[in-house]
């Protein structure tokens, strides 16, 4: 008897642990090619990038605040849709411990100043260069924002357009206690 | 069901030995029954067949059948091979599912709407094939355990001398007194020949078992342990860190981010596409083909971050590699392979105008936009100059009166020039795109005349690394080795007892090649003076039959 027990729990055993690399071999084939390989909850990648007005912004310098992390194009046009919208909203949650922080994917300082000024936008815009933080980020359709917690984890991951009221809550939802 | 089975001996063997590990007594009556043993597994008993009770075993006894094994393999080869059928979407160079669809649609008929709308086109990612692929990993895996060991066993345990039942079922057997000599030595001469035929000989009183090659039994289960190893290495693409494969388009003069190499950037600084200068061959011509590609090369120089960089930090980069990137000779670095994959000619980088009136034809100077860096004034002297308002890259048309950009590549660009000169000294306003001239206020007497362009040429990269490769590799080796150990080995045994009045009782038996061993015999039985033996199998089926008795 103790031997057939001893049989049933190896079989079992072996038998997990096979199955196991099984699913975890379809689960992690099937979650691969999704844009997002940086998941929510995951620690946001730390970076730093210069905005127009030459100062650079390093998001660890950010800790303890909420971080709307906005990339875009002048090209991508629900960026210039919600753009003034961000605006707005950045103007309410400032002193409430929100930044906003727009991130260029690599178009030239005279575009990107141009569209700053035209829609007159308050909040710094930095350019990625290389694409290095796109990379990172594992950026794929403009516009994407991602909602970073004053913990510095990536709270929430957002592709597409947002309205206003949605903008609004998610200012709201990763403001400092 | 009984626990164990005693043989005559005393014996226990495990339910379902056919073969008492100990003598050789057949145990079963159908054993007992037939002219000539079968010898598979040596006779011991395979696990799954023995026990069936809980779930659990169950499941394991479904993973041992050789039965469900072949299913398995030809169910796989099925949905392997159609996938084969068109070409998998991987291949397909169509960004959007929309856009597969119809290209599957459009080039091959319904039934290439079928293939994708059921998934085939991306078969070997699918869930059900990999499932699949893991249950037969399973199958081998429980099958060779199962086999395996108790065949180990009992051929680790055999004992030299054996029952006269066992010895008078096997296949090949010879049986009376020495044609000639002194019978006292004979099982010396025998010990003699067969170590000179490098078989391993051990004696018991009367007793005499003559062995060799036992290790290409294992043949079948490193083979196994081959594919098994091949499939792990399949699986750890998937985890980080051990595969990537990701393009980038990189333009000459820019740097980037690697993708899926982190802290390393990448400059292209020349695309260079060569040419054979040859005049065009009879076979060229029939083929429609007026140049022939002699090189495509990007040289490129990889730099590296410093250690306690940030991502978007690229000041401050440490040159690790100059190389030229062509076909086949990629830039290695640290695992990380560059191929050169793809290439784009003659995009636009600068655009060159001279500030021109329009009655005259006089030119005031010239202006030269640098399109990846635009810059908002063009100073020609302190009176005259041209200021940039706007610039779209890929100029699609107004928008509430406002020109618009369908993506930041300079496909078509499109300017707003505010022309400022002696004569006007308020600036003149006027867009200007490809072909077309917007003055907004009325006629200018100044307009951007269009001189001239500058091109440069992008590449596409593959990046690429695969760290299963030595795993796949190690793989393959064992599992060809098994192959070869299965195929071009035999294990040969030879069974001899002498009984009191002197004479020889022999049975021979191997897993395949019968030749062989027959051969071998037939040289002992000369030296030794032996009597003849017998193959208790008929001699025409024999010829048909030879050796595929792998396992």
């Amino acid at each position: 008897m103790e031997k057939k027990k001893k049989r049933t729990i190896l079989r079992s055993v072996i038998l997990v642990v096979l199955v196991a690399a099984i699913v975890y071999t379809v689960y992690s084939s099937a979650t691969k090619d999704k844009v997002e390989v940086l998941k929510e909850g995951a620690e946001a990648p730390n970076f730093e990038l210069v905005d127009l007005n030459g100062e650079t912004h390093r998001l660890s310098d950010y800790e303890g605040q909420g971080v709307f992390l906005n990339f875009w194009g002048t090209w991508c046009e629900p960026c210039k849709k919600e753009m003034p919208a961000m605006d707005r909203q950045y103007a309410t949650y400032k002193d409430q411990g929100v930044h906003v922080l727009a991130v260029n994917i690599a178009q030239s300082d005279f575009e990107v100043q141009n569209f700053v000024d035209t829609y007159g936008l308050s909040f710094p815009v930095v350019i990625d260069k290389t694409k290095s933080v796109m990379t990172a980020y594992n950026i794929n359709p403009l516009p994407t924002t991602m909602l970073i917690s004053p913990e510095g984890k990536v709270e929430k991951i957002i592709t597409g357009e947002m309205t206003e009221k949605q903008i609004a809550s998610f200012m709201e939802s990763i403001k400092p206690e | 069901m009984m626990e164990k089975i005693i043989c005559v001996c005393k014996h226990e063997n495990p339910v379902g030995t056919k073969i008492c590990a100990n003598c050789g007594r057949p145990l079963t009556e159908e054993e007992q029954n037939s002219k000539v043993l079968d010898m598979k597994y040596d006779g011991s008993a395979i696990r799954s067949k023995t026990y069936n009770k809980s779930i659990v075993d169950k499941i394991w006894n479904f993973f041992s059948s050789v039965k469900v094994g072949v299913s398995l393999i030809i169910i796989t080869l099925v949905a392997a091979s159609i996938g084969t059928i068109f070409p998998q979407e991987f291949y397909v160079s169509a960004g959007t599912e929309l856009e597969r669809e119809l290209y599957y649609e459009k080039t091959y008929g319904s039934l290439g709407k079928l293939y994708y709308s059921l998934g085939l086109a991306d078969i070997y990612s699918s869930w059900w094939f990999q499932v699949l692929v893991g249950m037969l990993g399973i199958s081998i895996i429980v099958a060779s355990l199962d086999r395996g060991l108790p065949l180990y066993k009992s051929l680790k345990n055999q004992r030299v001398k054996r029952h006269e039942s066992f010895m008078k079922r096997q296949r090949v057997i010879a049986e009376g007194a020495i044609t000639e000599g002194d019978s006292a030595r004979t099982l010396d001469l025998i010990e003699d020949k067969m170590k000179n035929l490098k078989y391993k000989v051990r004696r018991e009183g009367n007793a005499l078992l003559a062995e060799r090659g036992r290790f290409a039994r294992s043949g079948p289960y490193i083979n196994h342990v081959g594919l098994i190893i091949f499939l792990l290495g399949v699986m750890f693409r998937l985890l980080p860190g051990f595969y990537v494969d990701e393009a980038m388009w990189i333009r000459e003069g820019e740097t980037r981010a690697v993708p899926g190499m982190d802290g390393y950037f990448l400059e292209n600084e020349k695309f260079i596409l060569e040419t054979y200068d040859n005049d065009p061959t009879e076979s060229q011509k029939q083929q429609g083909v007026n140049v022939v590609a002699k090189n495509y090369q990007t040289n490129v120089k990889l730099y590296k971050q410093s250690e306690d960089a940030v991502a978007g930090q690229s000041d401050n980069l440490e040159l690790v590699q100059d190389y030229s990137i062509r076909v086949n000779h990629p830039l290695q670095q640290e695992g990380y392979s560059f191929y050169q994959m793809d290439f784009r000619l003659n995009e636009l980088k600068e655009m060159r105008f001279s500030l021109t009136n329009k009655e005259t034809g006089e030119s005031l100077g010239p202006v030269n936009i640098d399109l990846t860096n635009p810059q908002k004034e063009y100073v020609i002297d302190d009176q005259t100059k041209v200021a940039l308002l706007g610039y779209y890259p890929d100029f699609s048309g107004f928008e509430n009166g406002e020109p618009q950009t369908k993506t930041p590549t300079p496909n078509n660009p499109a300017f707003i020039f505010k022309m400022i000169t002696p004569e006007k000294p308020d600036g003149e306003v006027s867009f200007v795109a490809i072909q077309q001239t917007i003055e907004p206020n009325g006629d200018n007497a100044y307009k951007m005349a269009f001189q001239g362009v500058e091109t440069r040429n992008m590449s596409g990269l593959t990046v690429h690394k695969d760290r299963t490769i030595p795993i796949l590799a190690i793989g393959g080796f064992i599992f060809l080795l098994g192959v070869a150990i299965g195929s071009y080995w035999s294990h040969r045994r030879v069974w001899v007892q002498q009984l009191d009045d002197g004479t020889i009782m022999l049975a021979a038996h191997t897993n395949k090649n019968w030749f062989t061993i027959k051969k071998d015999i037939d040289a002992v039985t000369e030296y030794a003076h032996l009597p003849k033996y017998v193959d208790q199998l008929d001699v025409e089926e024999q010829n048909e039959k030879e050796g595929d008795n792998t396992l």
